[in-house]
Order: structure tokens, then sequence, then C-alpha cells
């Protein structure tokens, strides 16, 4: 029996079986050995886990190739060249703007910076798949997110340098202010889907989160609540490998759709390196949501190709050959040697891009250098929101010890 | 009408149902069985399973999807079943709930209510008895009501849920059945209550809140028997901390006695203690002094009348202050 379970996993994660027979087929077809193990098998548990392992389903292989996807060729059927460019564009000018913010954490501009480099398919094709009107609930890593939903860049930027709490006014772009403590988000959309069901309409509350954070009880609660109610939450969990040092294995000994499927959440999991991938899945995840169907859960297999944050070192914990790996899934180059294939002026594009990526980087380093620190008065501005008699006397007292250095002339 | 705080919290939960519709109940069985305790009786079945939810066993899980529901425009008021229960939904409560306004500088209001039945006093296992109110008032962000009367447990309720800040409502289990006269009144147009004067006396301040008013009012009487005036103040809001009440009337008492529940130390009695320090130095005539539960886990419910400050133990620490005797080590605590 031990021997059984031993030989079912790999071929589950390798192949990706998608059903009882063409696991079997598998089995069958790699010798004798199997055709024993497929018999005991049959005889126990395992293959129920084995027949449910989520596939994981890819558009563009790595070199650029359309492979065809019955279940989601539907949603990038009316993808044009030019949305195409258009991905490229916002895939471009977020890797450039990642990059400035290292810089500008390098130069002592930021105090920190989460880089997302490798990411950006994974963002970019979700958010875009998403309505204006569906409120996300992010972490601290989901630049691109906000970006493309319209929050500038030196807004973003402005809370790794310490100006403000908050960049944006979540109300105004439908995204609440990122989060630092793992998982705590999820939560939260699920409490909005709740509202959402109340209210009777058909948007969607969305979520971001990493592997690492699927070990935290609060994302556990998350789909509980969401399953329990069939609330309209979407559960997007960016699988980059890493969290921090420690590695996806030791968050979770299965796959990562394979737990949210056990909650009783509709589940894909996609590369997360191709665009076409992410964007279908997420429009397949909306629509589920939108028709009351219940919470859906995406897992994105990506790689965090840079460190976690500035502070962080990964060649202390994992290997180059890995990094080179990735390297070569790397999702920009993907879409570009798509574009080739069909045929697209690849050149005009990333000319395109690259203009933009310039653009955003010169303003943005103009506007950070420029930024000025907040007014002493703000740290106590907003603690609470109706009149609070300590936290005024705190202010006065303060600004009244201030004021006297002004008089003496210090 | 005269009626017990219980059924005065269910009156005060329905009233708000009726005029806000964007407020809603989550918590563990207050839906179809109207909570362990009954303070939300009958609230479903008149007001729906969208307005009263029943909610998987998952306290992080209850405030945090109450947070999402302050996002989506709700005014949630959340049961937390017991105060012991609390601390699973510590991270949503402290660093969430309290810190969003701040951290959306504004642009978010969490209008949300926590209420926590607490204190000891009723012989229950462990996690049953507890009074956390200390971790939230030494939280920037969160206010913090524990109302001692039948009418405060309507009126205050009223005002938490009209209040646009998160607030954390500690409800007095042991004294759910008093019985009083209720005024249906709206709430006050503070944002907070203030504290008030329940008792007037000229030689002590005795400073209490929740559950333990009721024997500080004992101890006024019994102290009225032997020639002694205590002021008793009930502080009603512990966080905002209304301290003016306090250091006006220890002005003219120059002595003060604190009491809860709570463990001793870095708890209400330890801030209030220092702040009128600071404020009324020259006025004391005594060091103030706290009459407390022990630095203990809560102990088990056979011992809990060592545990919690009764009218024998007020009534030293009044001594105390007095100068009828000198201080006996370790009683007056």
């Amino acid at each position: 029996m031990r021997f059984a379970r031993i030989r079912i996993w790999p071929l589950c994660n390798l192949r990706c079986v998608s059903s009882i027979t063409l696991s079997l087929k598998c089995e069958t077809a790699s010798g004798t050995d199997y055709a024993r193990v497929r018999m005991l098998i049959v005889s126990t548990k395992h293959i129920d886990v084995a027949a449910e392992c989520i596939p994981t389903h890819q558009l563009l292989n790595v070199a650029g190739e359309r492979v065809p996807d019955r279940e989601l060729d539907h949603y990038v059927a009316k993808l044009t060249e030019s949305d195409l460019a258009d991905f490229l564009r916002d895939m471009v000018v977020l890797r450039r703007l990642d990059h400035e913010a290292t810089a500008l954490q390098r130069q002592g501009e930021l105090g920190l910076w989460a880089p997302l480099l490798g990411q950006e398919a994974a963002q970019i094709g979700s958010v875009r798949a998403a309505r204006d009107s569906d409120f996300i609930f992010p972490s601290y890593r989901e630049h691109g997110v906000a970006w493309a939903r319209g929050v500038k860049a030196e807004d973003l930027l402005s809370v790794w340098r310490g100006a403000q709490s908050s960049g944006w006014n979540p109300n105004e772009v439908n995204i609440a202010c990122q989060q630092i403590v793992i998982g705590a988000q999820t939560l939260h959309a699920a409490g909005y889907g709740m509202g959402i069901k109340f209210d009777g309409t058909d948007d969607v509350a969305i979520t971001y989160f990493g592997d690492g954070a699927t070990s935290q009880g609060d994302v556990s609660e998350a789909m509980v609540f969401a399953a329990s109610y069939q609330a309209p939450v979407l559960f997007f969990c960016q699988n980059n490998q890493w969290a921090i040092s420690e590695p996806v294995a030791l968050q979770s000994r299965t796959q990562i759709a394979d737990r949210a499927h056990g909650f009783g959440l509709k589940t894909w999991r996609v590369d997360g390196n191709d665009i076409l991938a992410v964007y279908a899945a997420t429009q397949a995840a909306l629509a589920h949501c939108r028709n009351g169907l219940g919470p859906t859960f995406v897992e994105a297999v990506t790689y965090r190709m840079g460190s976690h944050t500035t502070a962080d070192d990964p060649t202390r914990y994992r290997k180059d050959e890995e990094l080179q790996k990735w390297k070569a899934k790397d999702p920009i180059d993907r879409l570009v040697k798509y574009l080739h294939v069909i045929g697209a002026d690849v050149q005009s594009y990333e000319q395109r891009a690259q203009n933009a990526a310039d653009d955003l980087a010169a303003q943005l380093r103009a506007a950070i250098t420029a930024m000025p620190d907040p007014a002493v008065g703000e740290l106590f501005d907003n603690v609470y929101s109706e009149a609070h008699e300590p936290s005024t006397r705190a202010r006065e007292g303060y600004l009244s010890y201030l004021s006297e250095f002004e008089e003496e002339g210090h | 009408m005269a009626t017990t705080m219980l059924k005065a919290l269910n009156q005060s939960l329905r009233d708000a149902l009726t005029e806000d519709e964007k407020v809603v109940l989550l918590g563990e069985d207050i839906g179809t069985l109207g909570g362990v305790f009954r303070v939300t009786d009958g609230l479903k079945k008149d007001f729906g399973e969208h307005r009263v939810v029943d909610t998987p066993l998952a306290e992080s899980g209850i405030v945090g999807a109450a947070i999402g529901l302050a996002y989506r425009g709700y005014r949630p008021v959340v049961e937390i079943q017991f105060d012991g229960f609390t601390y699973p939904a510590f991270d949503q409560l402290v660093s969430q709930l309290a810190k969003l306004h701040y951290r959306s500088r504004g642009r978010v209001k969490m209008p949300v209510t926590v209420r926590i039945p607490y204190g000891g006093g009723i012989g229950s296992p462990e996690h049953h008895s507890e009074s956390p109110e200390a971790y939230f008032a030494h939280t920037a962000g969160l206010r913090v009501f524990a109302p001692s009367s039948v009418q405060d447990a309507y009126t205050m309720l009223r005002q938490a849920i009209a209040s646009d800040d998160p607030v954390i409502y500690f409800e007095p289990k042991r004294r759910y059945h008093e019985k009083a006269e209720v005024e249906l009144a709206t709430p006050e147009s503070d944002s907070s209550p203030k504290a008030k004067v329940l008792r007037e006396g000229d030689d002590v301040t005795v400073v209490g809140y929740g559950p333990t008013t009721y024997t500080l009012m004992d101890a006024a009487q019994a102290a009225e028997d032997e020639g002694v005036g205590l002021e008793v103040i009930d502080l009603r809001s512990l966080d905002p901390l209304d301290i003016d009440t306090v250091a006006e009337s220890v002005k003219r008492t120059g002595k003060l006695v604190v009491v809860h529940e709570a463990s001793r130390t870095s708890g209400m009695g330890a801030e209030i203690c220092a702040q009128i320090t600071e404020s009324c130095f020259d006025y004391l005539e005594h060091a103030p002094l706290r009459v407390t539960g022990f630095d203990v886990p809560y102990p088990p419910s056979r011992l809990e009348s060592h545990h919690l400050p009764d009218l024998d133990r007020v009534m030293h620490a009044v001594d105390t202050v007095m100068r009828h005797h000198e201080a006996t080590e370790g009683a007056a605590k």
C-alpha cells in the first residue's frame, strides 16, 4: 500500500491527470510495476485523491506556442492583437516600476520594497480580467494590481517610503489598503463577498495572497466563510514557490489548489507565467462567482525571481540553477514569443512599451525624490473618526511642546 | 418599562436593526438559538438570516468578515460568545479593526461593534470569566465601553452601534439578570459616554465599571454606616477615559480607590492611578490604591470568590486610605 502512494503522487503532480481513466493509462503504459500499482490503487481510497488532482492549465507553452485548452479557450477567444499588445505594455511598465522601486530603495529613497519580478503575468492577467466594480483585497506585493487599477506609481511607493500609511482611497479604486499581516485580508474579502450577496449584485470580492499565506488560519477561515454563505469571492493565490526562505513544500504537502477544492471551492490551477491562462482562468472564476455559484480559487503557479524584500538575500536559501530554470519561463518573453508566432509587429509593440516604461520611470523618480515628509500633525490624524478627547489632548500637548522650540528660535 | 439587562440589550439590537438596514449581527449561535445568553433571542425570526447571521465557529473569521462587511458599507455588530474566546480574533481586532481608519488615512470607516460578555462570578470553567478590557484600551483606534446598569446596557449599545469607530462592548454577564426601569431613549450625541457619579461622597473616590459598580454601591452603603462618605464613579467608557470626572472628585476627597476584576499589573487601575497621580498629586492625602483580580490566570470557580474584588476587600482599601489602619501587605490587592 505504501508503494502505491509513492507512485501515484509524482504521476499526479507531473502529468496532472484529470480523470481516473487517464491516470490509469499513464501507469499502464509505464510497465508492469505500474499495472500492479494500478490494481492496488483501485482498491484504496487514494485513487479518489489522484482523480481529483487539479490539472495545471496552460494556453501558451514556454516556446510561446498556443496550446489548446477545451475549458479555457473560450475566455481568450475575443482577445485581439491590440489587447495582447496592451498586456505586453502593462507587464513591461510594471517590471520597470518594480526595477525603479528597488533602485530607489537602494538609494535610500524608500525604506523597503517587496519586488514582484516574475509575477507580472499573474498580476496583470488577473486584474485585467476583473471589472472595476469588483473589490480587491491585496497583500503587500500586488503593486501591479493597484497600478493597473489606476493608482499612480508614486502613490504606491509613498507607503514604502514611509510618507503615508496608504497610497490611495480604497473606495475610489475599489482596492483595499495593502495588507502586511499574512492572509488577514482574505477574511475581509469573505465579509465583503457576504455583503455583495446581501445586496444582490453580481460584483465579486477578489483577494490576493501567496503560497505561504495558505498556512494561516485566517485563509482557511475565509474559505470556510465564503463557502458556507456561497459568497462571490475569488481567492487568487500566487504560488511564487517561496515564503521568504521557506519553500512551498513546507506550507503544503499537496497542491495548494487541491486544498482549496477540499473547502468546496471551484478551483483552477494555471501556469502563472502564462498571461493568457491567468486571464482565462480568472474570467472563468469570476463568471462562476457572478452566476451565484459560490466562491472560487485560482492557483497561479509562478516564481518570485527577486528577493522577498530589499532586506532579503535569496542566495542564502536557493540555488541559481532554480532561478535560471524559471527565467526560461519568463512571462514577458513568453508573450513576446507568442506575438512573433502570430506574426505581429513585435518591434513596434516593444518600442511602445519601452517608451511608456521610460516615461513612468522618469516621472516616478522625480515625484519620489521631491516627495515631502508629512506634517507632524498627521501623526495624530485619523486614529478615530469621531471626537476623542485624550487623542486631541495628546496632539495639542505635543504641538504646543514643539512650538516652544520655534519660539526660542531653535 | 422594568426589564432585565438581557432584554434591554435585545431591545437595543432590535431598535438598531429597525432603524438602520445596514446593521447586521454576526456570531456563533446568535440566530436560531438566540445566543447562549439569549441576548439575540427572536431577532433572526424577525429580521431574517441576512441580518442576524449564524457564523462558523471561528472568532478571527467573525471579526474579519465584519471588517469586510464594513468595507462594503455595513454596520456589523459581532458577538464573541465568551471573553476568553476573544483571543483567536486578536489580530483582526488589534491590527485590522483598530488600525484601518488610520491606515486608510480616514477614507475607510469601521463602524463595527464587538459585544463581549465578560467577567466572572458565574461558576464557569476556564475561559468563561475573563476581563480582557485592558488589551483593547491599550490599542489606539478602538473605543472600549463597559456598561454597568440596565439603562446603560441599552443606551450605550445604541451609542456603540451608531459610532463610526469600532467599539469593543463589554457586557457584565453576571449582571445580565439585573432588573430596572429602562427608557428607550435615542443615544447621546457624544461619540462616547462620560463617566457618571453614581453616588456623591466627600471622603474617598471609588472608581469602577461594569460588574464591580454594584460592589462599590454596597461599599458606599457600608461606609456610610461607619460615617465615611464614598463618591462612587462608574467609568462607563474605558477608552476614551473620562479622567476629568475622576480628577474633579479626587481634588475634593484627596483619596482614590480603583476596583476591577481584571488582573492588577498594567490594568485599567494602573492607568487611572497614574493619570490621577500626574494631575492631582498635590491634592492626594494617600497613595491611590487598586483592588483587583490577582495576577493569576482566572482560577477554578471554587476559588473565584477570593479572586474577585468583594465588599470586604474594597472596605479594607477604603480603611487604608482613610488611615483607619496601616495597610496590610497584599490585602488591598
